[in-house]
């Protein structure tokens, strides 16, 4: 059994909780394992027809020409699909929200911006045959000059990627470049620090690689409308898509999905969606579209690539009094949700630590890289894997216990955020505790006695006043003697002698123990730190 | 040019016309209508296509449906006997041995094949079992669980 920590938010939760600490069978699961869950590939229909797309070869490149003369007479094909053949041909997924422009076509008519953008489709009686007819397509290229690096792209003179944002940079409120958080001032908090560390941290494209690749199939039905069987995410996201693309009412067209077969954020795209339904009223059959697995790795939108810069300035005795992050969202070609992973990272910044002088920037920029998209906390993920390597490096440099240096700098109730709200509920330093006892990792006893809800509000967070430089603080811990130094982490040895003790010795914890066996479903007890353990 | 084969699925005769070169994952499901089998890479990447060719675990995208005339095939859709689950089956339910779902007739073939080989199989045995199969979720942990509690249990249902 779970025990439950009634002590935290006490006042806030109704305690009579039934579900919560009891077991309970997922209602999809006897399908699961039965084989018999309706994914949207498990229904069928009769003279069912297969979409496949050609797609670029080139990163950037201008559509000279497009002979599909051959493959509209190769054997099987019911349809040709050309860009103009697409209602409504310039999307945003955004724009269902007015957030953004209209910036990708479904099918590019003089310029593709990434390899394998999709340029025409062809509707026939299998599979292969469609395919075979792609390949007898002939297109004529002007490839044009490409730029792969968020940094390149926002050189001046730097190749414009994106007709609806020439300056490779999303637009917010229709004016701004990027998004912007000034708090306190983070370069008086450098010079009033004794370390300051600089470093830079860049991500990678991840594919999610869902087991099930993306793929609808559009059934045509009574009354002019449609019935789409997908793999999407979002389904009333992906009809509204889909609406608007092909000039429909939203009435017209009945989404069937909720089986999914692996999403992780590479399923709200409604990549598969409008072509079908627009297949299906072109040809007035059934038509199924269906990513390959190369389609799906190759040019399924990825989690976008984030390069993160880092500037911190701490002091001796553990305080962090000045953060600087300067993050640049790779989009790729096209918006599509890369713009909310900016604001959500810069939302997030300085993740959940007090800090008196904060400063970030955060880019959304275009590149002439597959379009990125939505995967599990985007925005946040990448930023909190950079800002918490960072904690590790600076508890290093000061010679602290990264986990008590997190405790010490972490919210409490009260305190001022950087974007000028107050925390509430904090809980991060009792996670902490937690955590160390978990692992078996030993904290110093004052740090065993901090609580979330001691010690916050304006005396730690510098007072009212946002625009002086911060005053210093009562130290926590003794102060050591501080020296204002620059210290790179990657290179210890170059830097200024260490004047900082190292990290007390640690023992390594202890292999977990085995499982006592009295769960059921595998989860680990939760114990309290400061309660009884029940063992 | 189709070529007329049989072979059992799941215990029944069934017949059907495949074209030459057609994969066994593909007439399963197009031609012959058993679903419960998923296509997830068509390479033989990802075993999530696995079912039991004369008891040994196959990827059906990469098997020849002809080489597969006159040859048992389980499914998952087998695997249950009317309202009665295989152990495995209900130690995956017990387990939470499946989230999203798709990998799951996969792994499950792939681990019957293994118990009716070795029906003591170490945590080792089971690891290597499901090696081929990718879970997405990555629930690796319950499914390993959910495999050594079904060969502990009762597993009257396995024959």
């Amino acid at each position: 059994m779970l025990e439950l920590r009634k002590d935290i938010f006490a006042d806030e939760r109704d305690d009579n909780l039934k579900e919560v600490g009891q077991p309970t069978q997922r209602q999809d699961m006897l399908g699961h394992v039965t084989g018999t869950s309706p994914y949207y590939d498990d229904h069928r229909f009769g003279n069912l027809l297969h979409l496949k797309l050609l797609r670029s070869p080139h990163a950037h490149a201008r559509i000279r020409s497009i002979d599909d003369s051959a493959a509209a007479r190769a054997p099987g094909v019911k349809r040709i699909i050309r860009g103009a053949d697409v209602p409504v041909n310039l999307n945003t997924l955004l724009s269902l929200i007015q957030f953004g422009k209209d910036d990708e076509p479904s099918l590019a008519t003089d310029v593709v911006r990434y390899k394998g953008e999709p340029i025409l489709g062809v509707v026939a009686t299998s599979e292969r045959a469609a395919l075979e007819a792609l390949a007898l397509v002939r297109v004529s290229y002007d490839p044009l000059p490409a730029v792969f690096d968020v940094e390149e792209a926002l050189k001046p003179g730097a190749v414009s990627v994106n007709a609806a944002y020439p300056k490779n940079t999303f637009e917010y409120y229709g004016k701004y470049d990027h998004q912007k958080l000034r708090f306190g001032d983070v370069e008086a908090g450098f010079a009033h620090s004794d370390v300051v560390l600089e470093e830079r941290y860049q991500m990678s494209p991840i594919e999610h690689a869902p087991t099930e690749t993306n793929g609808s199939i559009a059934v045509p039905d009574t009354n002019g409308r449609f019935i789409v069987y997908t793999s999407t995410q979002a389904l009333f996201f992906s009809l509204d898509t889909a609406a608007k693309i092909n000039a429909m009412q939203s009435n017209q067209l009945h989404f069937i999905g909720g089986t999914v077969g692996g999403g992780f954020g590479g399923k709200v795209d409604t990549l598969t969606e409008p072509l079908s339904i627009l297949a299906a009223r072109l040809t007035g059959a059934p038509v199924r579209h269906r990513l390959s697995r190369h389609e799906e790795m190759q040019f399924g939108s990825p989690r976008g690539a984030e390069r993160i810069y880092i500037k911190d300035g701490v002091k001796r005795d553990g305080r962090i009094v000045a953060r600087k992050v300067t993050a640049y969202f790779d989009s790729g070609a096209y918006t599509r949700l890369s713009s909310y992973a900016a604001v959500k990272c810069a939302a997030h910044i300085p993740g959940p630590y007090t800090i008196q002088n904060v400063s970030a920037d955060v880019y959304c920029v275009f590149t002439n890289r597959t379009p990125a998209t939505a995967m599990r906390g985007f925005g946040v993920t990448a930023l909190d894997f950079a800002l918490e390597c960072q904690m590790d490096k600076l508890a290093v440099a000061i010679g602290m216990d990264p986990l008590e240096f997190r405790i010490l700098n972490a919210y409490r109730d009260g305190d001022m955020k950087a974007h000028r709200r107050e925390a509430k509920n904090c809980a991060l330093i009792e996670c902490a505790q937690v955590a160390a006892e978990k692992a078996h990792w030993p904290l110093g006893d004052e740090y065993r006695r901090m609580s979330s809800r001691q010690g916050g509000g304006a005396a730690r967070t510098g007072g009212a006043d946002r625009t002086r430089a911060p005053a210093p603080a009562a130290p926590a811990a003794p102060a050591r003697p501080s020296t204002p130094q620059r210290v790179s982490y990657e290179r210890p040895a170059a830097a200024a002698p260490v004047t900082a003790p190292a990290p007390p010795p640690r023992s390594a914890p202890p292999p977990p123990a085995a499982s006592p066996g009295g769960s059921t479903h595998g989860a680990p007890r939760f114990s309290s730190v400061f309660g009884t353990r029940r063992r | 040019m189709k070529t007329p084969i049989q072979f059992r699925l799941n215990g029944e005769e069934v017949a059907a016309f495949v074209e030459s070169g057609a994969n066994l994952l593909d007439v399963l499901r197009e031609t012959v209508g058993d679903l419960s089998v998923k296509g997830g890479c068509w390479q033989g990447t990802c075993g999530t296509c696995t079912v039991l060719v004369d008891g040994a675990p196959r990827l059906s995208c990469l098997t020849l449906a002809e080489a597969c005339a006159g040859k048992s095939i389980e499914s998952v859709a087998g695997l249950r006997r009317g309202a009665d689950l295989h152990p495995l089956q209900n130690a995956f339910m017990e387990r939470f041995a499946a989230q999203c779902g798709y990998c799951t007739p996969g792994m499950l073939m792939a681990a019957k094949a293994l118990l009716d080989r070795n029906p003591a199989p170490t945590r080792e045995d089971v690891v290597d079992a499901i090696c081929g199969n990718i879970c997405r979720c990555t629930g690796y942990e319950p499914i390993i669980q959910a495999v050594l509690d079904a060969a502990r249990g009762d597993n009257r249902r396995r024959a």
